[in-house]
């Protein structure tokens, strides 16, 4: 009996975890504006629109947690000024 | 699996000097290098064992800023040295870059007969249908009726189409992709490097500054947002009827073929010749 009822709480805990809400992956997109030149494609094509122009042009995010992580941005700065990465909890201070 | 840019940018960009790059804001350039950067690390090839061969004008610079074995050679002229290095050493992979003036009219019979006798090497050319940096002037793939500094009442002459006479002048592997689709356009060189034989990847760029301004296209986003409408996959092509098809760029494989490469084919005639020899 004692078997029976703790293969019925492992069960249980499972279908918990199955349909406990997916907790959203967030990504954090660094720019390296010392090789930056403003062309404008990371905020036009942002399908989440959360890049914006800083008074000089050059790109800043305006709300990271919105961030899908599909790294558009990345792969099509012609000047490799943009970096997408997981988040992660415990970062070390200049690990961007 | 993402590739991790940051380990890319450290691993092969000459980074400590030569950066940020020269070419306008918005060049596709840029992101053609990083395309060819992502399908090397996919590749995982060792960077002494990759040579990038490189003509004159504004794709002619990629090689400075790329940690490779690189050679900047003379206008029109990256197939060739490019061919030289292959015949010493056959076991290098070797990549030359060039642009569509540099292809297809300075170095046009390179281009054609380097396809033709299918030597093992690849050909990235970016077509951004201008010379760019000589001050606009129209070059082969400029099309009809479009405005350049020698075409100020619209190109009277037809234009190119570097894929397509690839494909005729025998290439092993041709394929097309334009700067927006960056992604299937990493995809393109990985195969095309991988390929044992003449392998063709014309990317479609954009130059905004010459070509763009004088034709009132706008600027860099303005024009990858037109490659996006323009371009239709190669299986959807083939559902569409020519009609349909006017004013549109096919992108993906247009040709993967097998034929025998000129290098192998050559060691095989040595050996003829020295058993013949040898018989003598």
């Amino acid at each position: 009996m004692a078997e029976k009822s703790s293969e019925k709480k492992s069960s249980c805990a499972q279908k918990n975890r199955k349909t406990a809400p997916k907790k959203k992956k967030k990504y954090d997109v660094s720019f390296y504006h010392d090789w930056c030149k403003a062309c404008g494609i990371c905020m036009a094509f942002c399908p989440q629109k959360i890049i914006e122009a800083d008074k000089n042009g050059k790109p800043v995010i305006s709300e990271k947690d919105k961030c899908v992580g599909c790294r558009f941005c990345e792969i099509h700065c012609p000047d490799f000024a943009i970096t997408v990465s997981d988040r992660k909890l415990h970062r070390r201070r200049n690990d961007v | 699996m993402p590739i991790p840019a940051q380990a890319l940018r450290h691993k092969y960009l000459r980074h400590n000097k030569k950066f940020p790059h020269v070419w306008c804001p918005g060049c596709g350039n840029g992101i053609v290098m990083g395309a060819l950067l992502r399908a090397i690390y996919r590749l995982d090839i060792d960077q002494d064992d990759i040579v990038l061969a490189s003509g004159i004008g504004c794709s002619g610079r990629m090689p400075t800023y790329l940690d490779f074995n690189t050679l900047h050679t003379t206008h029109g002229r990256a197939l060739t040295f490019a061919t030289g290095v292959k015949l010493a050493r056959p076991e290098l992979n070797v990549v030359a870059i060039m642009g569509d003036g540099d292809a297809t009219a300075i170095g046009g019979n390179h281009f054609i007969h380097a396809a033709r006798r299918n030597l093992n090497l690849t050909a990235i050319i970016i077509n951004n249908s201008i010379y760019g940096m000589t001050g606009g002037q129209y070059s082969p793939t400029t099309p009809f009726g479009s405005k350049s500094t020698t075409s100020v009442y619209g190109h009277i002459e037809h234009a190119f189409s570097i894929a397509e006479l690839a494909v005729t002048a025998g290439a092993s592997f041709v394929s097309r992709a334009t700067v927006y689709h960056a992604d299937l356009l990493d995809r393109l060189i990985e195969q095309a490097i991988e390929k044992r034989g003449f392998a063709v990847v014309e990317v479609i760029s954009n130059c905004h500054v010459q070509y763009g301004r004088r034709n009132k296209l706008g600027g860099a986003v303005d024009m990858l947002k037109r490659f996006k409408e323009q371009s239709v996959t190669v299986s959807r092509a083939a559902k569409m009827s020519p009609e349909e098809l006017e004013g549109k760029t096919t992108i993906g494989v247009l040709v993967d073929r097998d034929l025998p490469i000129s290098t192998e084919e050559y060691k095989k005639v040595r050996q003829k010749a020295s058993t013949l020899k040898e018989k003598l």
